[in-house]
């Protein structure tokens, strides 16, 4: 009979629900190619009785005809999910293994050793507590050790398990193990890695992985699962300051309006005050609601909404504290592992998300990389992929952190190239160049309201996005005609007169170009702070550009007007003789032509100039801005 | 004063909940994953312009429905539920779905690929392999792009198979819906790139770092309404391939030698009956049932059909777009 029968269960056996709640140790394992980390973790999940009947069965068969073992059972082929690394019997991504023995539940990472994956092993040890180091015991601490070594430390791995592998191979010598082990403590000690434990092993054969080996008498410390479910890593973010970052403002009807979020560290009770930032508003909590119903106090972990007793303004982003104040910054200095094949240029623009947050970011400088070989800092203009260096970043607007060594969640981040949405590299907050007083806003008694109610209008930014020759700039100028002839108070921005002007230090690269759109959006910004509708006559070809144009000013304030008229149509016009110069291959990169136009995919508003007289476009966007309440 | 009083006022009230509250410690495990789950779908509401929950009826599904009834309480999840309907699901799947979303007064969604229906692609007559392709994966990427979806939520979870082990939290998917698996954005820490360019979308999965076990010990614990397939009964079923396929409906030819017998049988996964084999069980509550899971020796895939067609096959269907 081939088909599943449900096991008989003799009562005793059966774990109780009530009894289990083993706690869960993540780790990540690192090594080079060969050193034999997926036949490892594949030997904890056989050991751990954690395997069924299925997947030994698929395990045999596969062992027969992929395996490297000659038909033994070749562990590692329970790890190497993917075909590609089957066939190339590596393993190129992170894999997450589950298992558990009587006192501990684990999840593992199991990340590749080859050069170019070290992004994978940064991704596993960003969420682990420990890390098993591999070594083959015929090559020792080699580069790629030391490699793997920094970064469990920038990523604040504190526990360390350095399995010496492939004894067998060496005839179980002690003397070279104590060797090994003695270079790599030496290591670790300059790293700031503080508890290691070094364990010989043979992975395949099972010697010191569960089971104490018999081949090597002389060694008397813990196997890998006896250290692994016996070793203290706590680390009590609840002892830490009050840090909820805002997710989400839940505002399911008028008379509820609650903040969610998970709490990075520490604690908070119904009544306590909190205190908002970046702006610095004080509040005290009405009431807390967890999934498990309310509640008066949560701690670090839990995810939960939160209301408090006074109607302040809080949206993503923003970070609820209590106690000493977070670093509230614009300025900082971090430590990166580059990701990206495109290489790291101080210079360019990034996106940079931290917490629930997310702003533009520019690299101002390199201050050293690592050379990996020595750990020395070397001067250097540039990251490569795979590069481990110290920046200094300017922000586009104010961070709430702290330093990544005093809190994973509040002091990590990632940077995204705008363009290509890669995720380019991790960071890890080091310090704040500059104090959050001299930069918390100046708040002034004519605010943008008092300026506003003035001018009997509401101010906003009418960003007129589209193609070389769409009728961006025509439409913009009736509009801004017609807002005059309403007595409204209007400025227009447009792309090509500004770089006549305060963009006229910058050329067309990429980088120049994003820099030309930033700092078209803060002049818009500062216009609508005067309480003024600002016209924005410009390509910007990139959604996410546009996006952090609208994250400038407050919702509501932004309003994207995509000017669609087809190419072709605005290919037949070419009002500058752009597109013929571009079609004959007299100027690159144009937009259009050979550069991408991102359309946007929730304007809110559309105009196509072949349809729609550009009399009928202004009057379509008059009539939008009078519904919805900005004339 | 009205600060004061207001405080006072709503000061917790005390009853049923917090015997709830009292079942979580601080340190539960459960509470950690769950914790974790309802901050990534509060991360997909906040990120995304689009999102859709994929809701495929099993318990799975029902944990993270149940996990997005939590997250945006008091309000009610801002997301419509999507089940891809191929027409072979159990009747018993259908009527739960219609119940629940009418209990719950949730948006849903069914979608069937009418050309594969017109085509009268079926299970039996065409393979497994070829009928998921159409009344699956191509339904599912139909119902994205119909809608315009830009993030699909789904109850995917790492343990269940080794190419789901290698999987984001936040999974990538080209214009034409295509994973590539070699080329995975990082993910640290809990921080998600959701950038996405014009017609690319995100499948997201709160479960991924939950277990088989943790399904049911968080199904038993909260009391979360299941498909009563998963609990033994007498039902009709035949042997065939090596498996127990249920005669759900008329649909079902037999072949010659084939004769439905009445056993007390249930389901570890649900899907199209007849690509779903029963297990025989007399479990018949979620204790013995979750009893009958830690001592189990075979994983749930087991009973799945599709997955078997031929060596590295679900990789493959992930990277044509299935879930």
């Amino acid at each position: 009979m081939s088909y599943h029968e449900a096991p008989t269960i003799a009562a005793a056996d059966a774990p109780r629900l009530d009894q289990d709640d083993r706690p869960t140790l993540r780790f990540v394992t690192c090594g080079s190619v060969d050193d034999g980390k997926s036949t490892l973790v594949g030997r904890l999940l056989y050991d751990s009785k954690t395997l069924l009947d299925d997947q030994l069965d698929a395990l045999a068969s596969e062992s027969k005809t992929a395996g490297t073992t000659g038909g033994d059972l070749d562990f590692a082929l329970l790890v190497d999910g993917l075909q590609a690394e089957r066939e190339q019997g590596i393993t190129i991504d992170v894999a997450y293994r589950f298992f558990a023995t009587k006192l501990r539940r684990f999840i593992v990472a199991d990340t590749p050793g080859h050069a170019q994956y070290t992004r994978n092993m940064a991704t596993g040890a960003s969420n682990a507590d420990l890390a098993v180091v591999l070594v083959d015991a015929r090559k020792g601490v080699i580069t790629q050790t030391r490699r793997h070594s920094h970064i469990l430390s920038l990523l604040g791995i504190r526990h360390v398990v350095l399995a010496v592998n492939k004894m067998d191979l060496i005839g179980f010598d002690g003397d070279r193990f104590a060797a090994i082990t003695a270079e790599y403590l030496t290591m670790a000690g300059q790293l700031g890695i503080s508890q290691v434990q070094c364990i010989p092993v043979v992975a395949p054969d099972g010697d010191n992985i569960v089971a104490a080996s018999t081949r090597m008498p002389w060694y008397t410390g813990p196997t890998v699962t006896a250290y692994l479910e016996s070793v203290d890593v706590a680390g009590d973010v609840s002892q830490r300051p009050f840090r909820l970052p805002v997710q989400w403002v839940n505002r399911p009807h008028a008379d509820f309006r609650g903040f969610c979020g998970r709490i990075a560290s520490g604690t908070i009770a119904t009544g306590e005050t909190l205190t908002v930032q970046p702006s610095g508003l004080r509040t005290r909590v009405a009431r807390i609601l967890t999934p498990g119903g309310e509640r008066d106090r949560v701690t670090a972990g839990e995810s939960l909404t939160l209301t408090l007793i006074d109607e302040i303004d809080i949206s993503r982003g923003d970070v609820l504290t209590a106690g000493p104040e977070p670093l509230v910054s614009d300025r900082l200095a971090a430590h990166l592992v580059w990701f990206d094949d495109e290489a790291m240029v101080a210079g360019r623009r990034y996106l940079l998300k931290c917490g629930t947050a997310s702003t533009g970011a520019v690299i101002t400088t390199l201050k050293h990389r690592i050379a990996i070989d020595t750990m020395a800092q070397e001067s250097a203009t540039t990251l490569d992929v795979n590069q481990i260096g110290y920046v200094h970043l300017n922000l586009d607007r104010p961070l709430v952190f702290e330093a990544y060594r005093d809190n994973r969640d509040m002091g990590s981040f990632i940077l995204i190239d705008p363009i290509s949405h890669r995720t380019a590299a991790a960071g890890m907050i080091d310090l704040s160049l500059r104090s959050a007083t001299n930069i918390h806003w100046q708040r002034l008694t004519v605010d943008k309201s008092v300026r506003a109610r003035l001018k009997q209008q509401r101010p906003c930014v009418l960003w007129f996005t589209g193609l070389s020759g769409s009728g961006k700039s025509t439409i913009a100028d009736l509009v801004d005609r017609r807002l005059a002839e309403l007595g409204r108070h209007a400025a227009l921005l447009d792309g090509d007169n500004l770089r006549h002007g305060i963009n006229r230090d910058l050329g067309f690269s990429n980088v120049e170009r994003m820099e030309n759109v930033r700092r078209v959006a803060e002049i818009a910004a500062l216009f609508v702070d005067a309480g003024m509708i600002a016209l924005v006559a410009l390509i910007s070809p990139f959604r996410s550009e546009r996006e952090l144009a609208r994250q400038r000013v407050e919702a509501g304030e932004f309003i994207e007007i995509h000017v669609a008229t087809p190419l072709a149509e605005c290919e037949r016009r070419d009002p500058k003789g752009l597109y013929r110069k571009a079609r004959a291959g007299e100027l690159k990169g144009f937009t259009g032509i050979d550069d991408p136009y991102e359309a946007p995919q929730a304007p809110e508003i559309t105009v196509d100039t072949s349809e729609l007289s550009t009399e009928a476009a202004c009057e379509r966007i008059i009539r939008y801005l009078r519904e919805h309440d900005y004339l | 004063m009205t600060g004061q009083l207001d405080l006072a006022m709503e000061a917790p009230v005390r009853g049923a909940s917090d015997e709830a509250a009292a079942r979580h410690t601080a340190t539960s495990h459960l509470q950690r994953l769950e914790a974790e789950s309802i901050h990534i779908l509060r991360e997909t509401v906040a990120e995304f312009r689009k999102p859709v929950m994929l809701y495929s009826i099993g318990k799975d599904s029902s944990v993270l429905l149940h996990l997005a009834m939590k997250a945006f309480h008091p309000g009610k999840p801002p997301f419509p539920l999507l089940h891809v309907d191929t027409t072979w699901k159990f009747r018993e799947m259908i009527e739960f779905r219609d119940r629940r979303a009418r209990e719950l007064g949730l948006d849903l969604i069914v979608h069937t690929n009418n050309d594969g229906l017109s085509q009268g692609i079926d299970p039996f007559t065409h393979g497994s392999a070829r009928y998921t392709d159409v009344m699956k994966t191509q339904a599912l990427r139909q119902a994205l792009d119909l809608h315009g979806f830009d993030a699909a939520i789904g109850g995917a979870r790492r343990d269940e198979e080794k190419s789901r082990a290698k999987e984001r939290v936040f999974s990538h998917r080209s214009a034409a819906h295509r994973w590539d698996p070699k080329n995975q954005r990082p993910e640290l820490w809990s921080l998600y790139n959701t950038m996405l360019a014009p017609g690319e979308s995100m499948r997201v999965f709160p479960l991924s770092n939950w277990t088989e076990l943790d399904v049911w010990d968080y199904i038993l614990l909260e009391d979360i309404p299941i498909v009563p397939l998963y609990l033994a009964a007498p039902r009709p079923v035949v042997e065939r391939d090596g498996a127990l396929i249920m005669v759900d409906d008329q649909r079902m030819p037999l072949l010659a030698g084939e004769e439905p017998h009445l056993r007390s049988v249930r389901f570890r996964t649900l899907g199209c009956y007849p690509l779903s084999g029963a297990t025989i069980s007399t479990a018949a509550t979620l204790p013995e049932i979750v009893r009958e899971m830690m001592a189990s020796r075979t994983s749930e895939r087991q009973g799945r059909m599709i997955d078997r067609d031929s060596p590295a096959s679900m990789e493959r269907k992930k990277a044509e777009g299935y879930f």
